[in-house]
């Protein structure tokens, strides 16, 4: 279990966070939203160990999360972070090995490498340099390095700061289908999403933030009302309701592939 | 600012080679060429062939006692070889610096003769040499016969130290704040360096020119062996954190969540680096570039994985150092060039192309 319980970020007298409780069980994928400037990315950093909270506590496995070395965390959970800029002329096969743990013969790790680039939809830009990619390949480049962590290491906990920010439709629903994967494996997922839809339709449960509060919690049927949109974003917006002219209904969609 | 355009090859999209083990043989090919080669050159030419008698001679412990045999082996064993092994393991350890110091700074511009990392190191030792003997008479003898190195390493871990607190907010290092905090923390330790060379002139200070241009003139196996532990802690130190310079280069938070402890890994790096950079500027003076040129043409051709490109730094940095000083000693013959008059003219114009090529990342 990974239990945050009061957790405050306070940065030069502004508040960031305000006594947050978020737990994440294994098995389970959480959906954390709310607007822009809400604290979500402050939220999932300290919920990885990044973030030093200024009060309450963090537990992973009933142990206090600072009191675990780097190295020691690394193997229990594996974290995508927002916009990764790659400093040198890495190739994407270079950059998936690089998120391997343990000691694994070469051919394990050629292995996990494949799967994971297979995994992201990246195997036929495995020798392709990091920095030429678009955003979205490279933001599935990093997802792979971090399942080649998890895979390596059978990490429990999957973080993943808006993992669908700058992906096309298919790779939104191959990310997710990712992270439910991990989840019914008996692993735990931590996500940030934007996109309500995605949201209702990927998470066993929602937890919604607003100026560093959180204001709502649980399954999306019960969180999802019109209410919460509005105090979330300040928009009237009617939830399952049939707007006027075309529309696409996500929860509708399936890959082809 | 961001540091990312610095880092990524003209290629667009083409699939680079990736021939680290080739390239790795041929940085020793071209080192054990540069070494022939330097003992082979001088105001007394000597065979190849010659060379590999005396060394194999000398090894198990002959040496010729008559006539131009004997001339030939002092001249290459006593003269050339100390002269060669250092300029080899100065070479190597600034390249070997370099690539370091770029890892930490996730920048391929951070060299430690330009950013003042060398500098400081000089400032120290000079300070050391005129100053040293007030304090020097209360340290035990072991000590004072380290004295200089370990000057040399206090002063360029100094300015290391205080190159990255001004350079970087929060993990991430300004291209522009390295450069220019560089420029001044350099501009400084010279300033200081000549004055106390003109104000003090002692005899044993060298020139100022040896303090900013460099020599391996000079050189004695003492030297070798009083440097070599700095060396050896560098080369031994770095290549254990290949992985977590890795690691860096993805990010500083991607890398503490891979697992790497960054604080510390960063802290043994500039230490590392101020070992090597130190012990090289008290025996050599500030040569610059070296560890500009060659970690970049690695990247580009044996990639930027550090574990590869850590090893490929010592041998070609240890090969291009040789080749400089063949020509330094050899292009104004009886006189001797600063080894940093050589390796600026092949490091300056290629430091150009590359500020040039990342004029957009530079905010030019």
């Amino acid at each position: 279990m990974l239990i945050g319980r009061r957790i405050t970020v306070a940065v030069k007298g502004k508040t960031l966070l305000q006594d947050v409780d978020l737990s994440l069980s294994p098995g389970q994928v959480l959906a954390v939203v709310g607007p822009n400037g809400a604290g979500k990315s402050t939220l999932l950093k300290a919920m990885t160990g990044e973030r030093k909270t200024t009060a309450g506590e963090i537990e992973l496995d009933g142990r206090a999360l600072w009191h675990w070395p780097a190295a020691a965390l690394a193997s229990r959970r594996a974290v995508l972070a927002q916009s990764t800029e790659v400093v040198f002329p890495f190739l994407v096969s270079e950059i998936v090995t690089l998120g391997m743990r343990g000691k694994l013969t070469a051919a394990e790790q050629q292995r996990i490498v494949q799967r994971a680039l297979a995994a992201v939809d990246m195997s036929a830009m495995a020798d392709r340099i990091y920095g030429t990619l678009s955003g979205g390949e490279k933001q599935r480049v990093q997802l792979g390095r971090v399942l080649a962590q998890v895979w390596s290491c059978g990490c429990t906990y999957l973080m993943l700061d808006e993992p669908t920010s700058n992906l096309d439709l298919a790779h939104q629903l191959l990310i997710l289908r990712l992270a439910r994967e991990h989840a019914r494996s008996g692993g735990g997922v931590l996500m940030i999403l934007h996109d309500l839809n995605l949201a209702s339709m990927a998470a066993d449960q929602i937890v919604a933030l607003k100026d560093g509060n959180r204001i709502a919690s649980g399954a999306p049927v019960e969180v999802m009302t019109d209410d919460l949109i509005a105090a979330l974003y300040g928009v009237r917006a009617q939830v399952r309701g049939v707007p006027e002219g075309p529309f696409l209904l996500p929860q509708t969609a399936r890959l082809l592939a | 600012m961001s540091t990312s355009g610095v880092m990524t090859p003209a290629a667009t999209g083409a699939t680079p080679a990736r021939r680290g083990g080739l390239m790795l043989a041929v940085g020793a090919i071209l080192l054990a060429v540069a070494i022939v080669a330097s003992l082979a050159i001088g105001p007394i030419f000597i065979a190849p062939a010659n060379i590999l008698v005396i060394l194999a001679d000398a090894v198990q412990g002959v040496r010729p006692t008559d006539g131009i045999a004997m001339r030939d082996a002092v001249v290459v064993l006593d003269i050339r070889l100390p002269r060669t092994v250092l300029t080899a393991l100065v070479g190597g350890a600034l390249a070997v610096a370099g690539a370091v110091l770029q890892g930490v700074f996730r920048n391929p511009l951070a060299d430690p003769g330009l950013v003042g990392v060398s500098t400081g190191a000089a400032f120290a030792a000079v300070l050391w040499i005129v100053f040293g003997g007030v304090v020097g008479i209360y340290l035990p003898q072991i000590l004072l016969a380290f004295a200089l190195p370990i000057s040399a390493f206090l002063g360029s871990l100094i300015s290391t130290i205080l190159l990255y607190s001004l350079a970087t907010r929060e993990g991430r290092t300004s291209v522009a704040m390295l450069l220019f905090a560089g420029i001044a923390l350099g501009a400084l330790a010279a300033a200081g360096t000549g004055l106390v060379i003109f104000v003090a002139s002692d005899q044993q200070l060298r020139e100022f020119t040896f303090w900013t241009l460099g020599s391996t003139g000079g050189a004695s196996w003492l030297k070798v062996g009083i440097a070599l532990p700095f060396f050896a802690a560098l080369f031994a130190g770095s290549f254990w954190l290949a992985r977590g310079l890795d690691a860096l280069a993805i990010g500083e938070a991607e890398a503490f969540h891979m697992g790497v402890d960054t604080q510390w890994l960063k802290r043994l790096a500039i230490v590392l680096v101020a070992a090597g950079v130190g012990a090289a500027v008290a025996i050599s003076g500030v040569i610059g570039f070296v560890g500009l040129v060659v970690p970049h043409l690695l990247r580009l051709s044996a990639g930027p994985m550090h574990d590869r490109l850590l090893i490929g730094c010592a041998l070609s940095g240890a090969a291009l150092l040789i080749a400089s000083d063949i020509v330094a000693r050899t292009v104004a013959a009886p006189a001797e060039v600063p080894i940093g008059v050589v390796t600026a003219i092949i490091g300056a114009p290629y430091f150009l192309y590359l500020v040039h090529r990342n004029r957009a990342a530079l905010g030019g």
